[in-house]
């Protein structure tokens, strides 16, 4: 009996020594094998005294089982300490950059129209575009500007002859979708126009967003409501607007908005930065819609403007110097 | 328009702030840009009078003086040239504060002891004129604080008129606004012309009856052209932007601001017989008083005598003609120039003057009468003078209609969504000096006062109830129209998609210009000829661009320069090519346009900076394609002076050329000033915006059978003609074929190369046996050799 604790004792400590799974299997082969130190007592069983067998033979059988568990438990902590080992070795700096391409990023000003663009599809609105190089009856005669008008001084046109021009806003658009379509006309037209004018705060080229939508009964407050609208949604903000009377040849009444705008020191001013209005009756005549039966909002912004004020961008002229060193910051 | 706000006040003085008086005027319309002090902020500087002035002892440019300030005399050191006894000047005495917190002390200059200073306009910042003393008129009373002397608690504000509101160009015009928003009643100046004492008239004849309907003329004798004209008046016009020239020219300019009525004097000896109103004979030459000789048209108005042209009708006098030191007999001219007559002609000749801007705009026709009494009794006042009786030769039926005007109600309503009470509407449009001809529940007839031109209309009237109630106590709503959302269509790809796609490569997106220089437009296409813009803004940006690429190539450069070496760039836009004489036949198509240049990895740990190629740039050109399936691309060697010949590629969509790809000509990089090779790519945007709606197809359970094939073929044969015998020749089971190697060289034939396939076979409904396999991968090899020669290796 002393015997047996003896070698149970020597068993377990030598699955504990053991190392490896070979280690392992040799204490297996030492003392659970065939010829094995626990194995050769079942063998001694005749020696016992016959009363004290199957109780001897418990034992035996107990400590076999013991040992067994016990490689077992030292077999799987002996797999996993060597995988930890290999995963250990397997360590990489996790801080260094990822392998492939760095993303790219809109131009502010796409950034900026698509933005606009959204709210009013969201809205019903739907996308149209036209010709960059205008017919000056599209440009200024369909939207009440004749020849002689001082409005055109308003706008430094760029020529190819007398008749042809870049559009110096994209209200051409709106004309040839009036004498396309019968109302309800909901459309934004953004896209690229040309004045011939260059300093710190005018660029040759710059975009625009403009909108139409006629109906039967649409009213000045409908106009107000979507435009007061749109500005909050853009600029995320309950923003302080007024609507001030102004002067367009192609809408009666026109007006032009401002928001309230609080400088760095605390100081509150008024900034624009929307045209609007009534479509003008003649503008409507023109294009062959009726205008006793339907009226309509027409409204126009500066991507620029908006893009500068969203971006706090304080030069315009960044816009299309296209640095990359600018360009990356919008993504 | 600039204009003295005490002036104004004159006229209309609600009880309002000035900061008020500027946010009303701005909420009605007349957008006010900047308001500005009258003067500069001092304290303490009085009227003095200069008593005596004697040589300084020991400075030859200083004088010491004796200066009254009506109780006291004190000694001042002056250093002013026209420091001299008699003349009254602005005294800043000690205790005084000039601009800058100057205060004035007791000093002394060269051992003398001054006590106070003697100022310039300048140092009153009210101009910036400093050629010596300011010098008041003689009747100044001495002892007056200066400010309230010369009225300088005033502000200059400027407003932004807007081209329809011409009858605002004056302080009569903003008077009348500003009486309508206070409900405040507007005193005019009052006009008291001397009857004419003198019966001298000279003729005048009007031929231009249509751009002149109304011309008056009137002779004065006499006039003292040296007479100075009173520092009030100069006031008043420096705080309207207007500089002081001589009485005769000041007063009619006073009168345009004041009334706004453009006036014009000839010196009466320099015309010749009588006064001709007509238009120009083609190229007759004209002086004008700003010094330019110009070539008159024929579409011009002019005013000229029986021999020759004098004046620009409405626009600039002539040099001969006008006003000058000599002058002691005037001619002075008040007249209706109608605003078509005169639309846009300044602006030919290079010219705008105030007298242009108000007659372009409109002026109103029933003025002249008024404006030709005004200016003559101030000219009476200041230069003297006999005036002779007025002449007037007006042709009725050319003079303006005065508008009749009819508001409905219910349009009124339908337009403002909310309904003003019927005495509201009719009190705002009584105000604005519109008559009522009829009142009812319906609507209102009115007729336009002649000011008020503009009305034509009844959106017109709509937006003057709008305005004068304040577009801001309008309500609001959002639209309650029916919303016809149209549907997106799934047969094409959203532009946000593509750019998306390009930004996901690493793309940045570029806006450049639409035109570009005609000489890199040259070195890019020097086959086609680019649209020139008649006026461009400079020469380089002269012509409209027939391509995106030199564009962002130019974008690449700017970046290179600026250490950007790993550069990729995209931009959508139109080109625009086609025949210069038929531009409305003109291609403006949208393109995509990319253009890709240094490592093909943003530095990093992982490789070795190599350099983007023509694939890399193909990859993302397909990707495009592939987007939403919308066309499968095939490339073709490209013959364009600017792609380098072996390394770029047309695109095609069903045989049309729909763009093109490539290196950038080294010839062309290099005198470009590129530093490394330059891909670019250019695709018309409808091309690469189709798109396939998806359709289902069962996915197949039976197993991939895959089989390399490795060949050599010929170095010219392009390994699409491989993939197309072999996609004809491997049966119905067979799936694609992916190019695994491509090795030329060492080992190789040197006119040969080998080109490693993977094929793939799976069947829909049955497992392939090996026999089918090899069979079909016989007819492949079998017509590759067959066609293209192509040998098995190993």
């Amino acid at each position: 009996m002393e015997n047996l604790n003896q070698i149970l004792a020597d068993a377990l400590a030598a699955v504990a020594a053991s190392d490896n799974e070979a280690g392992l299997d040799e204490v297996r082969v030492q003392y659970l094998g065939k010829k094995g130190a626990l194995t050769s007592l079942l063998k001694q069983l005749g020696n016992v005294a016959p009363e004290d067998r199957p109780k001897f033979g418990q034992l035996v059988n107990e400590a076999k089982q013991q040992v067994q568990e016990q490689m077992n438990e030292r077999k799987t902590a002996l797999a996993a300490a060597a995988l930890n080992a290999k995963l250990a070795n397997e360590t990489i700096d996790i801080s260094l950059s990822g392998k492939g391409q760095e993303i790219g990023g809109l131009h502010p000003v796409t950034r900026t129209m698509e933005r606009i663009e959204n709210f009013f599809r969201g809205i019903g609105f739907d996308v149209a575009s036209g010709p960059e190089i205008e017919d000056d009856y599209h440009n200024f005669e369909a939207l009440n500007i004749p020849a002689h008008h001082p409005a055109r001084a308003m706008q430094d046109t760029f020529y190819f002859n007398p008749n042809t021009v870049l559009r110096t806003h994209t209200s051409p658009v709106q004309v040839r979708t009036m004498e396309n379509n019968q109302p309800p006309i909901r459309i934004i037209c953004p896209g690229r126009v040309y004045r011939s004018d260059s300093d710190q705060t005018h660029t040759p080229m710059f975009h625009q967003v403009e909108g139409l939508l006629i109906d039967e009964n649409i009213s000045f407050a409908d106009l107000k409501g979507i435009l007061q609208q749109f500005l909050n949604v853009f600029f995320e903000d309950d923003l302080k607007v007024r609507f001030r009377p102004s002067y367009f040849p192609f809408t009666e009444p026109s007006i032009e908005v401002d928001i309230m705008r609080t400088n760095s020191k605390g100081e509150e001013s008024w900034l624009e930065v929307l045209g609007c209005g009534m479509v003008h009756p003649k503008v409507l005549e023109m294009s062959g819609i009726d205008s006793e039966k339907y009226t309509g909002f027409a409204f126009g912004m500066g991507v620029e403007r908006f893009a500068m004020l969203r971006y706090k961008v304080d030069d315009l002229r960044m816009f299309f110097e296209n640095d990359l060193r600018f360009l990356t910051q919008f993504k | 328009m600039k204009f003295s706000e005490n002036w104004l006040r004159e006229w209309v003085n609600p009880a309002v702030t000035s900061d008020e008086l500027v946010a009303q005027v701005t909420l009605a319309g007349l957008e006010v840009d900047e308001v500005e002090a009258a003067a500069g902020e001092f304290t303490g500087v009085v009227v003095g009078e200069i008593l005596a002035a004697e040589q300084h002892p020991n400075a030859d440019k200083l004088q010491v003086c004796t200066v009254s300030d009506g109780t006291e005399q004190f000694q001042v050191v002056c250093g002013a040239p026209n420091a001299r006894p008699g003349i009254k000047i602005p005294f800043a005495k000690i205790g005084a504060v000039l601009g800058g917190d100057f205060k004035i002390k007791k000093a002394k200059l060269r051992q003398v002891e001054s006590f106070g200073m003697l100022c310039s306009a300048s140092e009153l910042a009210i101009s910036e004129e400093n050629d010596g003393i300011l010098e008041l008129a003689a009747n100044a009373p001495v002892g007056t604080d200066i400010r309230e002397y010369l009225n300088l608690d005033d502000n200059i504000i400027d407003v932004d008129l807007t081209p329809n509101r011409a009858d605002c160009l004056s302080i009569a015009g903003l008077a009348r606004e500003v009486g309508v928003i206070n409900k405040v009643d507007v005193k005019p100046v009052a006009i008291e012309a001397p009857a004419h004492s003198i019966d001298d008239t000279f003729p005048i004849r009007v031929d231009a009856t249509e751009g002149c309907p109304r011309y008056l003329g009137r002779v004065i004798k006499g006039v003292n052209v040296q007479a100075e004209t009173p520092l009030w008046m100069v006031e008043k016009l420096r705080r309207s932007g207007i500089r002081s020239i001589d009485p005769i020219v000041d007063i009619t300019n006073y009168v345009m601001i004041e009334l706004g009525q453009p006036m014009h004097a000839f010196d009466l000896n320099n015309l010749s017989g009588s006064i001709v109103v007509r238009m120009a004979e083609e190229g007759e030459k004209l002086l004008l008083l700003d010094g330019q000789e110009i070539a008159l048209r024929a579409d011009t108005m002019v005013i000229a005598d029986e021999q020759k042209a004098l004046a620009m009708a409405g626009v600039m006098g002539g040099e001969h003609s006008g006003v000058n030191a000599e002058t002691q007999t005037i001619f002075l001219e008040s007249a209706f120039f109608a605003p078509l007559a005169l639309a846009g002609k300044a602006r030919s000749y290079g010219l705008h003057t105030d007298s242009s801007h108000r007659f372009e705009r409109g002026v109103d026709a029933t003025l002249a009468a008024k404006a030709m009494e005004r200016a003559t009794q101030l000219i009476v006042e200041i230069a003297g003078g006999e005036v002779g009786p007025v002449n007037e030769v007006a042709t009725e039926a050319n003079l303006p209609k005065a508008n009749q005007v009819t508001l409905r109600r219910k349009k009124l309503d339908q337009y403002l969504a909310v309904s003003l009470e019927k005495d509201l509407v009719t009190d705002i449009l009584t105000r604005l000096g519109l008559e009522m001809v009829e009142v009812t529940d319906e609507q209102w007839v009115t007729v336009a006062p002649s000011h008020r031109f503009d009305i034509e209309i009844e959106a017109d009237l709509i937006e003057e109830v709008a305005r004068i109630y304040g577009y801001d106590n309008l309500p609001s709503s959002m639209p309650t129209a029916a919303v016809n959302f149209t549907p997106a269509s799934e047969s094409k790809t959203p532009i946000q998609s593509l750019r998306a796609t390009l930004v996901s490569q690493g793309y940045q997106e570029a806006v450049t210009y639409s035109f570009i220089d005609p000489v890199m437009s040259k070195q890019f296409f020097p086959a086609i000829e680019p649209v020139p813009l008649a006026n461009p803004i400079s020469g380089d940006m002269g012509v409209m661009r027939p391509s995106l690429l030199p564009g962002l190539v130019k974008v690449y450069l700017h970046n290179q320069n600026r250490q950007q070496s790993r550069v990729r760039i995209f931009e959508t836009g139109s080109r625009f090519v086609g025949d210069v004489n038929k531009l409305d036949e003109l291609d403006q198509k949208h393109q995509v346009a990319g253009l890709i240049a240094g490592s093909r990895y943003p530095e990093g740990w992982y490789h070795n900076n190599e350099k983007v190629d023509f694939y890399d740039l193909k990859a993302h050109v397909e990707a495009l394609f592939d987007l939403n399936q919308g066309a499968t691309p095939e490339f073709e060697r490209a013959d364009e002076t600017y792609l380098h010949p072996g390394r770029s590629a047309y695109v095609l969509v069903n045989g049309e050329r729909v763009g093109v790809i490539g290196e950038l000509h080294p010839q062309l990089s290099k005198e470009l000033g590129t530093n490394q090779a330059v891909y670019v790519f250019e695709i018309d945007l409808n091309a690469v915006l189709g798109a396939k709606l998806p359709e289902y197809q069962r996915v197949s359970k039976f197993p991939e059978v895959r089989r390399d094939l490795a060949l050599l073929v010929d170095r010219a044969t392009p390994v699409n003609a491989l993939e197309k015998v072999i996609t004809a020749n491997a049966g119905e089971a067979f799936k694609k074929v992916a190019v695994f190697d491509v090795y030329q060289g060492q080992g190789i034939d040197e006119t040969k190369k080998s080109v490693a396939l993977g094929l793939t076979w799976q069947h829909p409904s049955h497992t392939l046996s090996d026999e089918e396999v090899n069979s079909a991968v016989e007819a492949v090899t079998g017509a590759l050799a067959e066609q293209l020669g192509a040998v098995i290796r190993g």
